[in-house]
């Protein structure tokens, strides 16, 4: 499986979020608006970050929020906001974050190439940053690889 | 050789990490089969030799023969090659 699509829908520039659940939340709302999940996959993902942690805090910057696959997912999707302010998660190294991706994905064991896909648009150090400051949808497709 | 990869729901970062420790482990021509799970399939960790993961989990993973390599970034293969080199080497 190729790093689900990204529509138009999928992607808010410059969001307003007061702090990490809202901004995960926004992220969760648009993976509802690209059709990859229920409002109630939101409360997951936040429910995890609760549970464990901020670990989703994966790089400086960047949250890959995330649940388990489950009926609040509808497909596989991807959602990427970036925010105006960035916001803490509490993570002891890469806060604040202004990225914030939202991963959908229906059975664990397709979502290894997706995964892989991830890493190679964000093992270059460059890209969140990039899209922190990206200005339009397209420019964030176009940082994501063009996948729409 | 097995290496365990350890995120709270077994998807996305752990995923991420097994991704990126096979990417490395070629280029340092190690040998070893990266399994991605979540913290209820602990069980799955007991025969690894390293478990990768990020600080929040060091204490659910609890006592384990496996050496235990904390991530800060997932996405930083120097970082994962250096703590990789150190573990193994």
């Amino acid at each position: 499986m190729p790093l689900p699509g990204l529509p138009d829908e999928a992607i808010e520039i410059a969001a307003t979020a007061g702090d990490w659940r809202a901004a995960v939340r926004l992220a969760g709302d648009r993976l509802v608006l690209a059709g990859a999940a229920t409002p109630a996959y939101a409360d997951e993902m936040i429910r995890m970050i609760e549970e464990h942690g901020p670990y989703v805090v994966i790089a400086p910057g960047l949250a890959l929020a995330h649940a388990r696959p489950g009926p609040e997912v509808l497909g596989d999707g991807l959602a990427i906001v970036t925010l105006a302010e960035p916001v803490n998660f509490g993570h002891p190294h890469n806060d604040p974050v202004s990225v914030v991706l939202a991963l959908a994905i229906k059975t664990a064991d397709a979502h290894l190439a997706a995964v892989a896909e991830l890493a190679n648009v964000f093992n270059d150090s460059n890209a969140i940053q990039a899209l922190a400051a990206a200005e339009t949808v397209a420019d964030v497709q176009a940082i994501m690889g063009g996948t729409s | 050789m097995k290496i365990v990869a350890i995120c709270g729901a077994g998807i996305g970062s752990s995923g991420i990490l097994k991704v990126n420790a096979e990417r490395v482990l070629k280029k340092l021509d190690i040998d070893a089969e990266v399994t991605a799970v979540h913290l209820d399939s602990l069980e799955m960790a007991r025969d690894a030799q390293v478990i990768l993961t990020s600080a929040e989990f060091v204490e659910r993973i609890g006592k384990t023969f496996a050496d235990v390599i904390v991530i800060e970034n997932f996405f930083d293969t120097n970082e994962l090659t250096t703590k990789l080199e150190a573990s193994l080497g």
